[in-house]
């Protein structure tokens, strides 16, 4: 079985800080399981507000930070017990594509260094030349000209290439997963269509499995497989992404969906939000179900944290509304 | 919607002095907006739509500078009025929420000092208790509790931030708000209670409001009107709803067609190529090189942005007049 899992997170809980006065730190995510099998590629989206713990998630799977609690684990292996060669093919095999296109650049040098380094690093070329082709062939993939492109410095370049050649750039490690933070966020809109169908392709062609980190439930929508919706660092409803997204069934996933800004003068949003000013701030008591206090069903019994419940779509929810279905078995 | 014009944009001209040449960042645009509307202004970054803000502000910087045209607010062109003249018309009669406003707060100041750094320089009369009681009433019109006053910004969250930055803008009641991305950075619930916010204190106001933006969903939300730049130039506009059901012209349906949507699942058509440099624009219309429909008469000849129906107007060769 566990030869079948490629990146694994096993109960992972990541506390920042932590004092005499408040032991236990800020609290990002809380009692994580998520796991990306090797045999099918998906595109997993994990959605959330800021401070939700969405790009916790994703430093902890690219090893940029340890956990406090649980293990991350790659291909049986604990990302902090590995040996400098499994450590090594992991960091070769796990890539990350960021949010700003234009930071991830150094300004100074041109793009051929940004694609050559992976390429001496991981030495994937014997000559020059075919150097030179692994990068034209990374390039094409993501639907640019090696002409357009090479030779050039950051600034020449529009955010929408900026952002294909580092997804080009993760293309020519041949990764087994990409993890993606909010890649398209910072993209206009008529581009962000085609790089969302780029990313697509990644699964589709290469069998790449995306961990897609975003608070756009529309584009997780259009190209994820699964999604986790997290909560102040808890998952509070998983499940298949469309169905999740048509049939929320936790409050808060409700409201994050009625939230959308949908595109259609005609269907406005319905009623008012509030937000109670003690929902503000980070931290603070995690005993119940966090979302009470913004919660229009809340009840006596979320005073206690709720476990994962079966949802009306077959979903898993964190809610005691779905509490007469039954828990979820804790089979992946 | 009344027919009172708030501000009318008559072929406003805005351009950066580069080396050898001028890029002209907002290309003869005219509008209308009417009293107690709100207007959207979309379209791709570098487009020109923070430039036409702050040019209608008198807020650019150089190498930026307005080539000409007018911009009448109350019966006075902004674009041709004396420094003291613009200081006094700034915030009382017209007021910025510019992109980012709520990462400008100063940090080592409390909230309310910063409010009643804005009223103090317009309303030189007032004594300290009377701006604070003014900046408390504030604080409620924006959904704020009157102890945000006495915090430091880091004290709030990003959605409090923004909405302080909205009380600002209507510390003096002016008759145009212009809103730059107003909920960029802001997560969708958040995004939600600030547009809320800020179309309540319009409402309120019967302010004409300007908000700029690229994503469209929001603007279906809350425009009245909308109005499509591309590189420099308005190539439509047309009230929210009929823009949506039948937009007009071609950038404008790929922009539409371009965006993901929450309830079905389908194919994202993206728009082909990139925005043109401004440097460096195509012949004819500047869109012709992405569009699809684009005849040889596109490749030589600008279109004019043209009255198609009676409230719609749009910048396409290809577009026929519609009777109305």
């Amino acid at each position: 079985m566990k030869s079948k899992h490629l990146l694994e997170f096993d109960n992972v809980t990541m506390a920042f800080g932590g004092n005499r006065r408040n032991p236990e730190g800020v609290v990002a995510l809380e009692d994580l399981n998520l796991v990306i099998r090797d045999d099918e590629p998906r595109i997993i989206a994990i959605a959330g507000e800021s401070g939700s713990g969405k790009t916790t998630l994703a430093r902890l799977g690219l090893g940029m930070i340890k956990p406090t609690g649980g293990q991350v684990i790659y291909k049986g292996q604990d990302l902090w017990e590995m040996s400098t060669q499994e450590r090594r093919d992991y960091r070769r095999e796990v890539q990350a594509i960021f949010q700003d296109p234009f930071a991830v650049y150094n300004p100074f040098y041109t793009i051929d260094r940004l694609l050559l380094t992976p390429i001496r690093t991981f030495k994937l070329a014997k000559k020059k030349a075919e150097a030179r082709e692994l990068i034209e062939d990374a390039l094409t993939k993501v639907g640019l000209r090696a002409d357009e492109v090479l030779g050039r410095y950051p600034h020449q370049l529009s955010g929408g290439q900026r952002q294909r050649i580092v997804v080009a750039r993760s293309l020519l490690l041949q990764p087994k997963i990409i993890v993606a933070d909010e890649p398209v966020s910072m993209i206009d809109a008529s581009l962000r269509a085609n790089i969302l169908t780029k990313l697509k392709e990644l699964r589709d062609e290469f069998g790449i499995s995306l961990l897609y980190i975003t608070h756009d439930l529309a584009t997780a929508h259009q190209i994820s497989d699964v999604i986790f919706v997290l909560y102040r660092g808890r998952v509070v409803e998983m499940g298949d992404a469309s169905t999740v997204i048509r049939h929320p069934q936790h409050p808060y996933t409700q409201l994050l969906v009625s939230s959308i800004p949908r595109p259609d003068p005609e269907n406005t949003w319905e009623g008012r939000v509030e937000i109670p000013l003690e929902e503000l701030t980070p931290g603070g008591d995690r005993q119940g179900c966090l979302f009470r206090h913004r919660c229009p069903h809340a009840m006596a019994e979320c005073e206690t944290t709720p476990g994962q419940y079966v949802g009306s779509y077959g979903q898993s929810v964190a809610c005691y509304l779905y509490s007469e279905n039954g828990k979820v078995a804790e089979a992946h | 919607m009344s027919q009172d014009i708030a501000l009318q944009v008559n072929n406003l001209r805005v351009s950066y002095k580069t080396g050898d040449q001028d890029v002209k960042a907002v290309d003869d645009v005219s509008f209308k907006l009417y009293a107690g509307e709100r207007l959207g202004i979309v379209g791709e970054s570098g487009s020109g739509k923070t430039t036409l803000a702050l040019a209608l502000m008198r807020l650019h910087k150089p190498p930026a500078y307005i080539m000409g045209g007018e911009a009448i607010l109350d019966g006075s062109d902004i674009l041709a009025l004396e420094r003291e003249e613009i200081r006094q018309t700034r915030w009382s009669k017209l007021s910025l929420i510019p992109q980012g406003s709520m990462n400008s707060l100063n940090p080592v100041i409390k909230i309310k000092y910063q409010m009643a750094d804005a009223i103090e320089a317009h309303e030189r009369g007032w004594s300290r208790s009377e701006s604070m009681k003014h900046i408390a009433h504030l604080l409620g019109r924006v959904g704020l509790p009157e102890s945000v006053a006495e915090m430091y910004p880091h004290e709030l969250s990003g959605g409090m931030k923004q909405r302080v930055c909205i009380a600002l803008a209507i510390i003096l009641e002016p008759s145009v708000i212009i809103a730059d991305e107003p909920t960029s950075a802001l997560d969708v619930v958040v995004q939600r209670v600030v547009m809320q916010t800020l179309n309540d204190v319009q409402a309120q106001l019967n302010a004409a409001m300007i908000i700029i933006g690229h994503d469209m969903g929001l603007m279906a939300q809350s425009a009245d009107r909308l109005a499509v730049m591309y590189a420099g130039k308005m190539v439509e506009v047309s009230p929210i709803s009929s823009f949506f059901k039948d937009p007009q012209h071609p950038y404008s349906k790929l922009l539409i067609s371009s965006l993901p949507s929450p309830e079905e699942k389908r194919e994202l058509a993206g728009i082909p190529g990139s925005q043109p440099s401004l440097l460096d624009l195509p012949s004819g219309c500047a869109f012709h090189p992405r569009c699809p429909v684009a005849v040889d008469h596109c490749k030589q000849v600008i279109p004019e942005l043209r009255d198609i129906s009676g409230d719609r107007r749009a910048a396409c060769h290809l577009v026929e007049e519609q009777a109305s």
